[in-house]
């Protein structure tokens, strides 16, 4: 109690004089960084997945493999949500002789709870958007399903043991499902009829589906509520499951995201240590004394854990209150992309923010403080005796707890940790190296230069051990800017020029191979199109190294979904653009002996595929095994023709298969449609304009988002840099001042200072440039997978704007020296 | 012989005042004094009393609030800080209570640094050779952690003497220092004193060093009480 009182006495006591107000300013940009970027993370991600509720026709979807109990439809509606029921399965229809396999939707009242159905009266006709469902007796069949059996609106099918009239085209369903070519021509049909059909019979495979829509904090809650009941008949499909296309966007927004909040609690952490540093120094004398006094080591120690708590606590919470802000001005920004405003934040931020600022201030700042409890009660009488300076390895020890303490919160994605934990220890490594050399090498240049600049170069070689931490500390901050700025704008320039104008918007299936060339000649003399065809073959994955794949040992409903049916398979000669190679290698135009394949990375975990697997597919009855050579990284939010699955030249060819290609048309070029269907019946046209303009909208909020994040991440590495010059300010002054007295002008004490904060500039801005691109490879490379233009500039720039900041702060930090008396500067030691 | 030496200090009415939490705080009042070419002073008075405020002010590392000083005939606060700066580089050395040493310079860049910023041919030779005046020749490579409390104040007073000041001003010199190295230290800065033919103020508040000086004034509660 007594070491209470002694403690926030103390507190009090730092505090107006102004010495913890750098470690409270790091907290509270910690904090603020936290909490804006939980939210961010969060928050906008969840309101950017519920924009792209539009894909899912709902906010959630709720899937079952037996019919939808009334129960949950209650639980829903009590919670205040509205909710309709779709049931779905495969089914034959028939139209005189022809048959097709159809996927069968049905629909009622409610659907679609987000988005709207589109429909046309004749093929290819005038599109409207609609909010009325097929009428009993009556079915809506897409395009496909027509040109297939040849029929018209107006026409009967026979469906199980009904028979129901076709009244419109659906030309636009938003939640269609995932993979556009693989599926079956559909057809909707009203609930009603479904009865009627006979054609839901015990263990047949139907799907069974609960939208659901609602605000956000009910749908969050509610969703809680079905992940924690653990129901396993009932899995919760998300926007991630529907669209590849956007997984990989969210996917590299999040990583960003993870990133930019891991990024600026480290810098702040940094910036913590540092000031904790000039706390411990100028705290020297007091603990001196405090011994001498007979205080015990563990009371020195005490009190100013106490302190550092009591401090972390408030300024924890005036980050909260930050951050809380900032969240406002975020929703601010956010509105109008979502239908709704953002919910009022939970108080949970606050408590994770608390933590998160006390992680970072123990975490970062107790080190320094625990030397206080080794100095010297002798250092009453001789000033110069400084406790030892701490061992590195118990700084890095206590930081990398600190830090590992906090990701988890932060990014689910370990890749992206480990790659940034590492990032930061081989910059720490390249800036101790450079800083070292540096020193050593000024220590020479030193009997050469002027007074001025001797006395500034000397200063950074007496200081060795303050001047490595400071370039480190500086270099850090800075390398991180550069790598943050340089992902960033190849980032979101990728994301920009993803889906350029001209990103094929219709994609052409079952081309027959005695139609490409004639399909070629038409699309290049009515659109001056050039298409690529690919080859696509329908296969079965029937064994993995000889073991049988049964649909029922995986977990994943798309990987049930994926082995059960057939699915796409195609072969290539060379590795297409937009792929890239994450395992093995591409195979050379002569390996015809074995069959290879190339699996997609996502697929490939998905259903437990390893390299060098065995894998046997069945294609039109026959068997065909091939072994995994490569795995592959698919770019698919370009929205290419794409394979999972590809095989090496020569194997797959004697196999029935179709052909698909991708353009695009501008949209007064629609009439062109028309004729290509007339000329070749059997083609198939997929239109894919409205998902492409979705997945632009998400874009650009993510864009947003990560250019507000982006901001504080730079606000954290200018405190490093600022915590990092400041912890040598006191000697600085002090010495300017000594100095001046011995008759220094102002103009050799400027040339001094400069000289020592030009050179920390220049090696802590050379070696970040360096350490910058080198991580920004790496990222590029391992986590973001994308292509990244390392300007050449940084070299130049990072140097320049790194020793523009560190003297004019520098400067700015030590001013006093020029505006006081000599006499006053020398009486304060 | 002092009344034919002309004065190199003098002040006139000086006054120091602070402004502090508690209001106006009266630091001296009242001084005029003046000190002559080549004779020996000590300020002497209980701490507190304003010794080391006069002595900086007369050094002109500060300005007083009132009345005036001059060095060798010029008026302190008529000079900008880089002026005051010139002035005591070319006329004033200093030796504190507390050394002063800059800890990143050795022993020998300490005492060159006054001769550098005065823009001295050959700084290092006149540096080594004030650092074997004051018995310090083995040591030049030193940097200040690395040296006794009585060796630092040796280079200071190594640098208090290069560059050949007028005027040695000296706040408390023995105060950080045992008994034996203190007298060590008094006899090393008289002797070279009166080998440089210096002016030395010096400020103690033990009355056996001021007995060395020729001359010496009380100071009490910002005053001149005897002289
Ligand atoms: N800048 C200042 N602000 C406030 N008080 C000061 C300042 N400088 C000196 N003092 C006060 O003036 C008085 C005289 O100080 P000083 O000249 O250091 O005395 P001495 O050297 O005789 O011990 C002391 O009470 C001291 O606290
Ligand atoms: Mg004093």
């Amino acid at each position: 109690m007594k070491t209470f009182s002694l403690a926030v006495n103390a507190l009090r006591r730092d505090w107006r004089s102004g010495e913890l107000r750098l470690i409270a300013i790091a907290v509270v940009i910690a904090v603020a960084s936290f909490t804006s970027v939980s939210f961010f993370t969060d928050r906008v991600l969840q309101a950017t997945e519920l924009q792209s509720a539009e894909l899912l026709a709902a906010d959630l979807v709720l899937l079952s493999g037996r019919a939808i109990d009334a129960g949950l439809i209650e639980r829903a509606n009590a919670a205040g949500l509205i909710s309709s029921r779709t049931t779905s399965f495969r089914s034959i229809v028939i139209v005189a002789e022809k048959l097709q396999m159809a996927e069968v939707k049905a629909i009622e009242d409610g659907y679609p709870v987000r988005g709207h159905l589109r429909i046309s009266n004749t093929l290819f006709g005038e599109e409207s958007i609609t909010t009325e469902l097929p009428a009993p007796g009556t079915v809506w069949v897409d395009v496909r399903l027509l040109q297939i059996l040849n029929i018209e609106p107006g026409d009967q099918i026979n469906l199980g043991a009904s028979q129901l009239t076709v009244s419109k085209v659906l030309t636009y369903e938003p939640d269609r499902g995932g993979d556009l070519f693989n599926i079956a021509p559909r057809l909707l049909m009203n609930m009603i009829d479904v009865p009627a059909t006979e054609l839901i019979l015990p263990g047949s495979r139907v799907q069974y589906r609960l939208l659901l829509g609602g605000k956000l904090d009910a749908i969050k809650q509610f969703r809680q509520m079905i992940e924690s009941n653990n129901e396993d008949d009932l899995k919760i499909h998300s926007i991630r499951d529907a669209r590849p296309e956007l997984k990989s966007a969210l996917e590299r927004a999040e990583q960003f995201l993870g990133l930019a909040a891991l990024v600026s609690i480290a810098l702040a952490g940094l910036a913590v240590a540092m000031s904790a540093q000039r706390y411990a120094i100028r705290h020297f004398d007091n603990c001196a004394i405090m011994r001498c006094l007979g205080a015990e080591q563990s009371t020195i120690t005490n009190i100013y854990f106490i302190q550092l708590l009591i401090l972390s606590v408030i300024s924890s919470l005036a980050g909260c209150g930050i951050g809380y802000i900032a969240q406002h001005g975020l929703s601010a920004l956010m509105s109008g992309l979502t239908p709704e405003a953002l919910p009022a934040p939970s108080l949970l931020p606050v408590a994770t923010g608390l933590l998160t600022g006390m992680i970072t201030v123990l975490g970062f700042a107790m080190p320094q403080i625990l030397r206080l409890r080794n100095v010297s009660p002798l250092r009453v009488l001789r000033r110069d005796l400084a406790p030892l300076p701490l061992r590195g390895i118990t700084t890095y020890i206590f930081a990398v707890v600190a830090l590992a303490l906090l990701t988890p919160w932060q990014s689910g994605n370990i890749h992206l940790t480990v790659y940034m934990l590492l990032g930061i220890f081989v910059t720490g490594l390249i800036l101790t190296g450079s800083a070292r050399l540096m020193i050593h090498w000024l220590n020479h240049l030193r009997s050469r230069v002027g007074v001025a600049a001797r006395y500034g170069l000397a200063n950074i070689a007496r200081r060795k051990n303050q001047s490595i931490a400071q370039i480190l500390g500086i270099g850090l901050g800075v390398m991180v800017m550069l790598l943050l700025t340089l992902i960033r704008t190849d980032l979101l320039e990728s994301w920009s020029n993803k889906l350029p104008d001209g990103t094929p918007n219709y994609f052409l299936i079952n081309i027959q191979p005695d139609e490409i060339e004639m399909l070629q000649a038409f699309m290049q003399q009515h659109a001056a199109l050039t298409t690529d065809i690919y080859p696509m073959i329908r296969g079965r994955l029937t064994a993995i190294n000889g073991k049988a794949v049964n649909p029922n040992v995986y977990k994943d409903q798309r990987a049930q979904r994926l082995v059960s049916r057939e699915f796409n398979l195609s072969w290539a000669r060379d590795l297409q653009a937009g792929n890239r190679l994450v395992a093995g290698n591409w195979w050379s135009a002569h390996e015809t002996d074995n069959t290879q394949f190339s699996v997609e990375q996502g697929i490939a975990e998905t259903l437990g595929i390893n390299m060098h697997d065995k894998l046997t597919y069945s294609i039109a009855g026959q068997d065909i095994t091939g072994e995994v050579t490569n795995l592959r990284w698919v770019e698919w939010d370009s929205f290419n023709v794409n394979f999972f699955v590809i095989a090496n030249p020569g194997k797959l060819e004697k196999y029935p298969g179709t052909y698909i290609t991708s353009f695009y048309l501008a949209a007064d070029k629609k009439k062109l449609l028309i004729d290509l269907v007339k000329r070749f019946p059997s083609v198939t046209v997929v239109d894919i304009d409205a998902l492409l303009s979705q997945v632009r909208i998400i874009m650009q909020q993510v864009i947003k988002t990560i250019e507000f994040v982006f901001g504080f991440t730079l606000l954290a590495g200018l405190i490093v840099m600022f915590a990092a010059l400041q912890t040598t300010h006191d000697e600085r002054i002090h010495e300017s001042a000594l100095l001046s007295a011995l008759g220094a002008n102002r103009h050799q004490i400027l040339a001094s200072l400069i000289a020592e904060f030009l050179c920390l500039g220049l090696v802590a801005g050379v070696s970040s440039a360096f350490s910058a691109t080198v991580v920004a490879l790496a990222l590029a490379e391992f986590v973001f997978k994308m292509d990244v233009f390392i300007n050449p500039w940084v070299w130049l720039i990072a140097p320049l704007i790194c020793s523009l900041v560190i003297v004019l702060g520098g400067l700015a930090g030590t001013r006093k020296v020029f505006n006081t008396a000599p006499m006053v500067a020398l009486r304060k030691i | 012989m002092q009344s034919t030496s002309r004065p190199v200090v003098q002040a006139e009415k000086l006054g120091k005042q602070v402004l502090s939490p508690a209001g106006q705080l009266i630091i001296l009042q009242d001084i005029d004094l003046t000190i002559h070419a080549g004779e020996t002073l000590a300020i002497v008075g209980v701490s507190g009393s304003g010794k080391s405020t006069l002595l900086g002010l007369l050094a002109g590392l500060d300005i007083p609030t009132s009345g005036r000083v001059f060095i060798d005939g010029t008026n302190i606060s008529d000079l900008d800080e880089d002026g005051r700066a010139r002035m005591r580089n070319q006329r004033v050395g200093f030796v504190f209570q507390s050394f002063q040493l800059l800890a990143s310079l050795t022993a020998l860049e300490n005492v060159m640094l006054p001769l550098e910023l005065a823009g001295a041919v050959a700084p290092d030779i006149e540096a080594r050779q004030r650092l074997t005046e004051v018995g310090l020749a083995e040591r030049l490579q030193h940097y200040p952690n690395q040296l006794s409390g009585g060796e630092q104040q040796r280079v200071a007073i190594a640098r208090a003497f290069a560059g050949k000041p007028q005027i040695l001003f000296a706040d408390e010199p023995t105060g950080n220092l045992d008994q034996k190295t203190a007298q060590q230290i008094i006899d090393l800065l008289f002797s070279l004193n009166s080998e440089h033919g210096t002016t030395l103020v010096l400020v103690t508040h033990n009355p056996a060093i001021a007995d060395h000086c020729e001359r010496s004034l009380t100071l009490a509660g910002g005053k001149i009480i005897a002289s």
